[in-house]
C-alpha cells in the first residue's frame, strides 16, 4: 500500500528530472533522484500488472459494494431499532438536550461555565479538558521516553539499569493503580489545611487542594503585542534567509538556534521595558494567590487531579515510548555507529545526527500508537475526579439526561476523531521522513 | 472509569440490538421474572443501611430487603434474587436496557427521571434530604457558612444539582470535586481534598460510620433538598409497577396492624377484613396483581413489615440510629401512607 502511494508520487518528479538542473550539484539529491527513477520502473511494472487483472478489479469492487451495503444496513437497522425501543419505553431521544440548562458546576474549565450553561457547553468543557491533558502530556512523555530509551542503550551501567528498572515498573503495573497512587498516596503527604500550606514567599502555595501560582495577566496596549509577535516572526524569516549567505561568506554554520532563542526572549523583554519607561505601567500584572477562608484563592490554580493525571499519564506512556525508542535504536545497523565513530564524531553528535535520524523512521509508527493510547487512557481521569470528557459528559450529563445512546455515541466520535487526526498528522510526518527506496 | 463507560456503552449497544417488536406487551416484566425464576435487582455499590454486603457476603440494607420481599411476592422465594451493584451513573442505562428488573438504589424521584429517563416511581421507601458533612474542627455550624468551600460530590447524583441550586440561591460560591463512586468521593473528603461532603443525609450518617474517626465529623443541621428515594421500574409496564407499589403498601399495612415476621402466622386466623385480604385468606388481591394469593404473606415472612426493615437497617436496631422522622407511618405523624387494600 505504502510503496504504491510512493510510486504514485514519483510520477511527478520525473518531469523535474528532465528539466531541472539545480539538483545535479548535490550528492544527496542525486541519490534521491536515482531512487526515484528506480521507483518509476517499479511503477510502470505494477501498472501493466493491474491492467492485466482488470476483470478481477470489477469483481472486487462488486464485493466491496456488497459489503458496504451490508454494513450500512446493519448500522441503519441498529439505529432504527434503538430509536424504536427508546420511543416505546418513553425514553427521550435526539440531540435536543444539548441546548438544555446543565444545572451543575465543574471544577476546572478553559471556557466560562456555570450552572446556567447548557449541556452542549458542558460537552465543550469536557472536550477541552481532555485535549488540554493530551496536549500537555504528549510532548513531555515523548521527551522523557526518548531520554529513558536512549539511556537503556547507554554503556553506563548505572544509567542503563535505572532506565531498565523504570521501564519495568511503569510498564508492568496498571495505569489505574498508578493514577490512584499519585492521587492518593502522594497527595496525602501534603498539608491538608490551607494555613499550613507549603509556600514560597507567600506567592506560591502547595497543599492538598493543589498548587497555586501567580497568574500573569497581560495588559492590553491596543495591538502592541501583535506588533511584537509580527516582529519576532519577521526576524525568524530573516535569519532563515541570512543563514545560507552567512555560510557562503564565512564557511561556518549560522548559529540558528541561539539566534532564534535570543530573538524570542529579548524582543518581548525590550518591549516590556519600553512600555514601563514610557507609560510607567507594567505591561504584565500578576494575580497573586491569597489565603482565603477555606483555601488559597486566586492566582493560577493547578488542581491536584490534573497534576496526578498528568504525572500518571506521562510516566506510564514514557515507559512504553522508551521501549519503542530502544527498539528503533537497535534497528540501526551497527556499522553506522562504527562508521560514525571512525570519523571521530563525538558521541552526542553520533546519536543526534547519525543514529536518531535513521531510528526515527522505525520509531514513528509505534510512537503514534502510544500517542493514541495516551489519549484514550486519559479517560481514566474519572477515577481521580478530573473533569475530562468522560467524567463530565459520559458521566454527569449522561446521568442527568439519561440519553445513553446519544452521549456514548458523541463521546466515542470525539475520541475517534482526535485519534484519527493524531494518526493523520503522524502519518504525514512519517511519509516526509521516510527513506525513499524501492 | 473505563469499566463504567464500557458498561454504559454496552447498555447503549444492547438497546441498539435488542429487537423491539412488541416485546413490552407480549412478555411483561412479571412474566419474565417468573419464567426466569429469579429477580434481578439493581442496588447500590455499597452504602450502609441501604445495600452493603456483610462479612459473609450477604447483602444487607433497606433496598436489598425490599428486593427480597419483591422476589417473595413475585416468585414465592425471597432467596431468588440476583443483586447487581450499579453506580449512580450507570443505573438508568441498566434499567432502560433491561439488565435489571427493578431499581432499588436510593434513587431520588424527580420529574426528569420520571419522564425523559423512561422510569416510573410508585413507592417511596425512604424520605430523605440532602445535607453536608464537615470536619468537627472546622468550626462550621451552618451550611450558610460554606461560601468558597470545596465540596466533594458523587457524579450523577441529585446532590450535584442540589448543591449547585443551593449555592446559586444563596448567592454563594463553591468548588465542586466530583468522583464516579461514593467510596472515591468519601476517600477524597477524608483525605482533606474538600471542606465538605454532600449527599443524602442518611448516606452521610452511613458513610461517617465507615470513616477512620467518625467522631471528627459532623452533619450540619440544614437539609437543603427533598429526596424521596423511590423504587424505579421501566415505564409502560403498569402490572409490574403496580406490584412494586403495592408490595411497599402491604408492608406498611402490616406494620400498622402489628403484623411482624415472627407473628404473621397467627394473623392467618384474624377476623380483621383488611388483614384477611392482605394475607390472601379472602378476596383476590393477588390475582389482581398477577401473583399468588399468599404474595404478601411470603414477603412479610421473609423480611418483616416496613418498620422491622427500617429498624434493622437504619433505625434503632442498626449502628446508624437514624430516627424515623418523615418515614414514620401516617398514623404516627410521618409520610409513609398506604391506600386502601381492597
Amino acid at each position: 500500500m505504502l510503496s504504491g502511494a510512493r510510486e504514485a508520487c514519483n510520477t511527478l518528479p520525473r518531469f523535474d528530472d528532465s528539466e531541472g538542473r539545480q539538483m545535479t550539484d548535490d550528492a544527496h539529491k542525486r541519490w534521491a533522484r536515482n531512487s526515484k527513477t528506480m521507483g518509476n520502473h517499479m511503477f510502470s511494472r505494477t501498472s501493466t500488472k493491474s491492467r492485466r487483472g482488470q476483470s478481477a478489479t470489477a469483481k472486487e469492487i462488486l464485493w466491496q459494494a456488497i459489503l458496504l451495503i451490508a454494513i450500512a444496513g446493519l448500522v441503519g437497522g441498529a439505529l432504527w431499532n434503538a430509536s424504536g425501543s427508546l420511543a416505546e419505553q418513553g425514553v427521550a431521544s435526539g440531540f435536543g438536550f444539548l441546548g438544555h440548562t446543565a444545572g451543575f458546576d465543574v471544577s476546572q474549565s478553559l471556557i466560562p461555565f456555570s450552572a446556567v450553561s447548557t449541556y452542549g457547553r458542558a460537552f465543550l468543557v469536557g472536550l477541552l479538558n481532555t485535549v488540554e491533558v493530551t496536549v500537555i502530556a504528549i510532548p513531555l512523555a515523548t521527551i522523557l521516553g526518548f531520554i529513558i530509551g536512549i539511556s537503556r542503550r547507554s554503556s553506563n551501567w548505572l544509567l542503563n539499569r535505572v532506565a531498565a528498572a523504570y521501564v519495568e515498573v511503569f510498564r508492568n503495573t496498571p495505569l489505574l493503580l498508578q493514577l490512584l497512587f499519585w492521587y492518593n498516596a502522594v497527595l496525602a503527604a501534603l498539608p491538608a489545611k490551607a494555613l499550613e500550606s507549603l509556600h514560597l514567599g507567600n506567592i506560591i502555595y502547595l497543599n492538598r487542594r493543589g498548587l497555586a501560582l501567580p497568574q500573569p495577566v497581560v495588559q492590553d496596549f491596543g495591538g502592541a503585542w501583535l506588533l511584537v509577535a509580527a516582529a519576532i516572526a519577521g526576524l525568524f524569516i530573516l535569519t532563515a534567509r541570512l543563514a545560507p549567505l552567512w555560510r557562503a561568506r564565512t564557511g561556518h554554520f549560522f548559529p540558528h538556534r541561539s539566534a532564534n532563542l535570543l530573538i524570542l526572549f529579548s524582543l518581548p523583554m525590550a518591549f516590556c521595558l519600553a512600555i514601563y519607561l514610557t507609560t510607567g505601567r507594567s505591561p504584565i500584572l500578576f494575580n497573586i494567590p491569597v489565603m482565603g477562608r477555606f483555601s488559597v484563592d486566586g492566582g493560577w490554580q493547578l488542581l491536584p487531579e490534573l497534576v496526578a493525571l498528568l504525572i500518571g499519564l506521562i510516566f506510564y506512556t514514557a515507559s512504553s515510548i522508551a521501549e519503542v525508542v530502544r527498539s528503533g535504536l537497535a534497528a540501526v545497523p551497527k556499522g553506522q555507529y562504527e562508521a560514525a565513530r571512525s570519523l571521530h564524531l563525538p558521541p552526542g553528535k553520533i546519536m543526534r545526527e547519525v543514529i536518531l535520524p535513521q531510528a526515527i523512521r522505525v520509531i514513528i509508527p509505534p510512537l503514534t500508537n502510544q500517542y493514541l493510547n495516551l489519549l484514550k487512557n486519559s479517560s481514566l481521569a474519572v477515577a481521580i475526579g478530573y473533569p475530562d470528557l468522560v467524567q463530565i459528559f459520559a458521566g454527569t450529563v449522561l446521568n442527568q439526561t439519561g440519553q445513553a445512546v446519544e452521549i456514548v455515541f458523541m463521546t466515542m466520535a470525539v475520541y475517534l476523531t482526535i485519534s484519527l487526526l493524531t494518526a493523520l498528522g503522524m502519518n504525514v510526518y512519517n511519509r516526509r521522513i521516510a527513506t525513499v527506496e524501492n | 472509569m473505563k469499566v463504567r463507560i464500557y458498561s454504559a456503552a454496552l447498555a447503549a449497544l444492547t438497546m441498539a440490538i435488542t429487537p423491539n417488536w412488541g416485546s413490552a406487551h407480549e412478555s411483561s416484566t412479571l412474566a419474565k421474572v417468573r419464567a426466569r425464576g429469579e429477580l434481578i435487582c439493581g442496588v447500590g455499590t455499597g452504602l450502609a443501611g441501604f445495600a452493603l454486603p456483610d462479612s459473609d457476603g450477604n447483602w444487607q440494607g433497606l433496598d436489598t430487603d425490599y428486593c427480597r420481599a419483591l422476589a417473595a411476592a413475585a416468585i414465592g422465594d425471597a432467596r431468588k434474587v440476583k443483586f447487581v451493584p450499579l453506580t449512580a451513573k450507570d443505573r438508568f442505562a441498566a434499567i432502560q436496557a433491561g439488565q435489571v428488573d427493578v431499581l432499588a438504589r436510593t434513587t431520588t424521584w424527580t420529574l426528569s427521571r420520571d419522564t425523559a429517563n423512561g422510569l416510573d416511581f410508585r413507592a417511596v421507601d425512604f424520605y430523605d434530604g440532602q445535607g453536608f458533612l464537615v470536619r468537627a474542627d472546622s468550626g462550621l455550624t451552618s451550611a450558610a457558612e460554606l461560601d468558597g468551600a470545596s465540596i466533594c460530590l458523587t457524579q450523577g447524583s441529585t446532590a450535584e444539582l442540589n448543591t449547585s441550586d443551593y449555592f446559586r440561591a444563596k448567592g454563594m460560591k463553591y468548588k465542586p470535586v466530583t468522583f464516579a463512586t461514593s467510596s472515591e468521593t468519601v476517600k477524597a473528603y477524608e483525605s482533606g481534598r474538600c471542606d465538605s461532603y454532600s449527599n443524602d443525609s442518611s448516606a452521610l450518617y452511613g458513610e461517617r460510620r465507615r470513616m477512620a474517626e467518625p467522631d471528627k465529623h459532623v452533619v450540619l443541621p440544614e437539609i437543603v433538598s427533598r429526596e424521596p428515594l423511590a423504587i424505579g421500574v421501566l415505564q409502560g409496564d403498569s402490572q409490574w409497577s403496580d406490584l412494586t407499589a403495592w408490595l411497599h403498601f402491604a408492608l406498611l399495612i402490616a406494620e400498622d396492624n402489628g403484623i411482624t415476621r415472627d407473628n404473621v402466622e397467627t394473623y392467618l386466623t384474624s377476623e380483621n377484613p383488611e388483614i384477611r385480604r392482605l394475607l390472601g385468606v379472602e378476596g383476590n388481591v393477588g390475582e389482581l396483581l398477577g401473583v399468588n394469593k399468599d404474595w404478601a404473606l411470603r414477603a412479610i415472612r421473609a423480611v418483616g413489615n416496613y418498620g422491622e426493615m427500617y429498624d434493622r437497617n437504619l433505625g434503632s436496631g442498626s449502628p446508624l440510629k437514624i430516627p424515623r422522622g418523615l418515614n414514620a407511618l401516617w398514623s404516627k405523624g410521618g409520610l409513609q401512607y398506604a391506600p386502601p387494600l381492597r
